[in-house]
């Protein structure tokens, strides 16, 4: 299961990665979004994989850690906020320059 | 507590004069001129003290652990000090009144000459190390100001740039000499440091400690081959160069070779680079203050001969040379001041510093041109004056030195040679602009005489040059007798300040400087010509900015080359890097990757899950130009994501996930109604080559970083979340108890965050205009059915129930997964998904909420929540929970955690709506403004 979550973790970077050092916004906040994802994924993973104990106090014995989870929860919403930010941003430049090139150089509109 | 009020009393005065100049420039320089006198008030107790034999001292604690204690002490030397920067700050304010036009921002003066001041005092009555650099600091940043005051002329803005970096980067020489030096006597505080010399001397970084201690205290005071920032300061308004640069500043260095000169004076290397120094200095000051023909630029290189004098003496290492040089600090202070305060008056009336323009002024400025020739008189070393007083005893310190044999025989011939130059610059300071002729072309003719109380100054300061040179012992001998005593931390020698000698050899090498210097005045003319043609010219100020260009351009070069504006480059080396820093432990060091925890096993629906996952996020990437399709397969990731977290026990997350997906694939399904819907292939196939190995590199870093974390055990702080939640935090749902409880300050700030993104996207959209939605060639075409019936119809069936399943989500929160975050998520989709079905303008006829207000209520309830803890006399954000017994509803718990959960809830929602709302308004909005127009 630890290799199938970190093979998971890496491919989502991988993708991600690549898809950031595109030339063009939109590619580039897509990237963004799953880099995100990865990184979420990544957060949650440091409380270990637990099945079937969710950190509810009273319920079960032994429990998953709630802290990563609370550092996620708030986490996946501030990355909404960023990758509103960023395309955002993307529309203003495409808006200001007339190109959706990272740079704001080149291309056709 | 009276020593405290002095140094503090300038500081919090500072801004007054600003205040006052409102009422009037008088106000203005008298509030300056009470604070000044109030702070010598404040001083008289510590100096009686002082003239008792009694040093004062405060000491308070403040950075203990880093030897850093705010702790002021005034014995004779420091004492000496705060009278002239008292007495001549006074006089200075007075005259600056005067001096300074209508144009000039008189508040501004007099506050940055307050900071100056208090700084100064800082400096000379700090009794640690650390501290009194602090002050030393705080005087170069006030000068700074002082010098670029008139900061419309460009020549006073580079002059003050010029000032602040060789001063500035002398005062990083002395930190670290400093550090040093605390470190080899095991103390920062002064006065136990004067006791520990030998200590010191004896130390092998002795010799380091002294060469930085020493380049902070050669820049500061302008010392060969710093010099060269003087007369380039020079552009600063006259008082600031009668104050800075003759009597306070400039002397900042000279007097922390006096503080330190019983810990780090006494070796063989202090007499060469000290004496050295000076030696140097006095003679190249004094040769090229001959040929200035600026009359400030004469001044400042004579202060700068004068103060290599000063070094000299200190270098000389007796301590009757120390008599001699604190004597002479004492001097020069007041002739140097009061010429410059007279120059000041020379151009104030004549328009011009040029004295070959400004010649026989006697006619229309005698009172003037006595005070000036009286001061000049005294900086030549006339007998009768000060000057002569301590010059004579620096040409008797050089003679016993020279008995010492080998080349310090040289000293006095050295000696005398500047006391020639000495002689003959400031005899063309008298004879060019008092006498020589007629003035020519100046700018304002004819000039009057200076109103009379721009004068007071400099009689008060002609008047000691005088009374000192004539009574030495019934004025100055008490405090140089403190002062030298104090510098020295050992009992005097016998010496006496009478002006008669009798016939000896320092009275001869007076006579002799007298004569030749009037001679070579007489012969100026060839020698001019000489300077002008066969001598070598040596220019600092030139050596100084090609090494400034040569520095900004290097850096210039590169920062270019790691960021060249493009934004792959720069993210490509920003990942390179962190990928490198991330993986050399485990490739240099002996980190092992794979730690001791026991695998768990897979099941077959895990797989799958992740296999469609990793599928899913390779098509995005495979999809990128097809830029709809993309978004479905990068949905997909999302929702994996959200069922990854079920999997693994988190339903609160999986919650908030499945709700950000939906937003987040609304909002970029918005953005690309905007953008091409096709992306080209642009990149060459070596640059596509060179990303997919760095994301591959990155990728795998990451997953191998994963890998190494899971297999590793590890020690949480859970339990303790998990122990508590029911009895502290009243709730539990552990994962929202942290949220809205124990870590509620991080929430707090994190829906800030959020508010002020929101606010930041409405400001980016409010004023943009788009062309979209037009589909562009090739494209799919945009759906021309606005609104599909049917959709539209079940969405407002549904509105009701999803509120309910939010407020559902949102109460129970505390108990069950749910709470604030997830019910706003909730919410917002609800009501999006109206905006879609119906569009914006029957869903805003239908609720008229204003979206901003909607977060600053949010953010609002929930601080007011946090506060409200103050009122019950708790830190903020303590929680108090109870339960209610409600008719019908059964047992309720309210809590005021429940409070700020729902702040958490508007802020959510309000940042969601604000940002999709508006971006889905701003075509409908553009078509209205272009048709309005």
């Amino acid at each position: 299961m630890e290799l199938l979550a970190s093979l998971t973790v890496a491919v989502l970077v991988t993708c991600g990665v690549y898809l950031a050092l595109r030339a063009r916004t939109f590619p580039v906040a897509v990237g963004l979004a799953l880099l995100s994802y990865a990184v979420n994924l990544f957060l949650f993973f440091t409380g270990r994989l637990a099945s079937g104990v969710p950190p509810l106090a009273g319920r079960t014995a032994v429990a998953a850690d709630p802290l990563p989870q609370a550092l996620v929860l708030t986490a996946i919403v501030i990355g909404f906020g960023m990758t509103a930010f960023v395309v955002i941003l993307a529309l203003r430049a495409r808006g200001e320059l007339g190109n959706d090139h990272v740079d704001g150089r080149g291309g056709k509109p | 507590m009276n020593l405290l009020s002095i140094v503090l009393l300038p500081f919090l005065g500072a801004l007054l004069p600003s205040f006052a100049v409102r009422r009037g420039r008088a106000v203005a320089a008298w509030t300056a001129a009470i604070i000044t006198t109030s702070a010598l008030l404040f001083a008289l107790q510590p100096l009686i003290a002082v003239f008792c034999g009694r040093t004062t001292e405060v000491n308070r604690s403040w950075l203990p652990q880093a030897g850093l204690d705010f702790a002021l002490r005034m014995d004779g030397l420091a004492a000496l000090f705060v009278l002239l920067i008292l007495g001549i700050g006074l006089l200075v304010i007075l005259y600056a009144h005067y001096y300074l036009s209508e144009e000039d921002s008189v508040g501004r003066f007099y506050g940055i000459l307050l900071l100056f001041m208090g700084s100064m005092l800082g400096v000379v009555l700090s009794d640690n190390l650390l501290q009194l650099l602090v002050f030393w600091e705080l005087t170069s940043l006030s000068s700074f100001l002082l010098i670029g005051f008139r900061h419309q002329s460009a020549e006073a803005r580079r002059g003050a740039v010029m000032a602040l970096v060789v001063t500035g980067a002398g005062g990083l020489a002395l930190l670290a000499g400093f550090l040093l030096l605390g470190y080899l006597a095991g103390t920062y505080r002064i006065s136990v440091l004067l006791h520990a010399g030998d200590l010191v001397r004896a130390h092998p970084f002795y010799t380091p400690t002294l060469l930085l201690i020493l380049l902070g205290a050669f820049t500061k005071s302008a010392q060969f081959p710093f010099h060269f920032w003087l007369p380039r300061a020079m552009a600063a308004p006259t008082p600031v160069s009668a104050y800075l640069h003759s009597a306070t500043m400039v002397k900042a260095g000279i007097f922390l070779l006096a503080r330190l000169f019983p810990v780090l004076a006494g070796t063989d290397l202090w007499f060469f680079t000290v004496g050295g120094t000076g030696l140097v200095t006095l003679v190249f000051g004094a040769y090229t203050a001959l040929f200035m023909h600026d009359l400030k630029g004469l001044l400042a290189y004579s202060t700068i001969s004068h103060l290599g004098l000063i070094v000299l003496l200190f270098g000389i290492d007796t301590p009757l040379a120390a008599v001699a040089g604190v004597f002479h600090i004492i001097n020069h202070a007041t002739f140097k001041a009061s010429l410059f305060m007279a120059a000041g008056i020379i151009e104030h009336e004549t328009g011009t510093r040029d004295m070959r323009l400004i010649n026989g002024l006697w006619q229309y400025l005698p009172h003037t041109a006595t005070l000036a020739m009286v001061a000049a008189a005294a900086m030549a070393g006339v007998p009768l004056l000060n000057g002569f007083l301590s010059k004579e005893m620096f040409f008797a310190e050089t003679l016993h030195l020279a008995a010492r044999g080998s080349l310090r025989g040289l000293l006095p011939v050295a000696a005398t040679l500047a006391g020639i130059f000495a002689v003959a610059y400031s005899s063309r300071f008298i004879h060019d602009v008092f006498f020589n002729g007629e003035p020519r072309r100046l700018p304002k003719f004819p000039p009057h005489e200076a109103p009379r109380f721009m004068r007071l100054p400099v009689v008060i300061l002609v008047g000691q040059c005088l009374l000192v040179g004539i009574f030495p012992t019934f004025t100055v001998a008490p405090i140089l007798a403190l002062a030298a005593g104090d510098m020295l931390n050992e009992p005097l020698p016998d010496y006496s300040l009478a002006i008669w000698h009798g016939f000896n050899t320092p009275l001869a090498m007076s006579l002799v400087a007298l004569i030749g210097g009037i001679l070579l005045y007489s012969q100026r003319q060839w020698l001019f010509a000489l300077h002008q043609r066969v001598l070598p010219h040596f220019d600092a100020h030139l050596l100084f900015r090609n090494g400034m260009t040569l520095v900004t351009e290097t850096a210039l070069a590169f920062t270019m080359r790691l960021a060249n504006g493009s934004l792959q480059r720069g993210t490509a080396l920003l990942l390179l890097v962190a990928m490198v820093a991330v993986m050399l432990p485990f490739l240099v060091g002996d980190a092992s990757l794979t730690g001791s925890l026991p695998l768990t096993p897979v099941d077959g629906l895990t797989l799958l899950g992740a296999v469609v996952m990793m599928a899913a996020a390779l098509i995005t990437v495979q999809w990128q130009r097809q830029r709809f399709s993309a978004l479905i397969a990068l949905s997909v990731v999302g929702l994996m994501v959200a069922l990854t977290f079920v999997r693994f026990s988190a339903p609160d997350l999986a919650l908030t996930q499945l709700a950000v997906e939906v937003v987040t694939i609304l909002l970029l399904l918005l953005a690309l109604f905007f953008l091409p819907q096709q992306g080209l292939v642009e990149s060459s196939l070596l640059r596509r080559g060179r990303d997919l190995l760095l994301a591959l590199g990155v990728g795998s870093c990451t997953g191998l970083l994963t890998w190494g974390l899971l297999t590793r055990p590890y020690e949480t702080i859970a339990k303790y979340y998990l122990d508590n939640s029911v009895s502290k935090g009243g709730g539990a749902n552990v994962v929202n108890v942290i949220l809205v409880d124990f870590r509620g300050f991080d929430t707090l700030g994190e829906i800030t965050v959020l508010a002020i993104a929101a606010v930041g996207i409405f400001v980016l959209l409010d004023t943009l205009c788009l062309d979209a939605g037009k589909a562009q060639e090739g494209q799919r075409p945009w759906a021309a059915e606005r609104h599909p019936l049917i959709l539209s119809q079940i969405s407002r069936l549904l509105l009701p129930l999803a509120l309910m399943v939010s407020v559902h989500l949102f109460l129970r929160g505390h108990h069950a997964p749910g709470g604030g975050f997830i019910a706003g998520l909730v919410t917002a989709v609800a009501l999006i998904l109206q905006y879609m079905a119906s569009g914006i303008a029957w869903t805003r006829r239908q609720w008229r909420l204003r979206y901003h207000e909607v977060i600053a209520w949010g953010v609002l309830i929930a601080t007011a929540t946090g506060v409200g803890s103050w009122l019950f006399g708790r830190p903020f954000l303590t929680s108090a929970f109870g339960h209610f017994d409600l008719p019908l509803v059964g047992e309720l718990e309210l809590a005021s955690v429940l409070l700020f959960d729902l702040g958490v809830y508007l802020a959510v929602v309000g940042v969601v709506m604000l940002i999709l709302a508006t971006l889905g308004n701003l075509s409908q909005r553009c078509a209205e403004t272009r048709e309005s127009v």
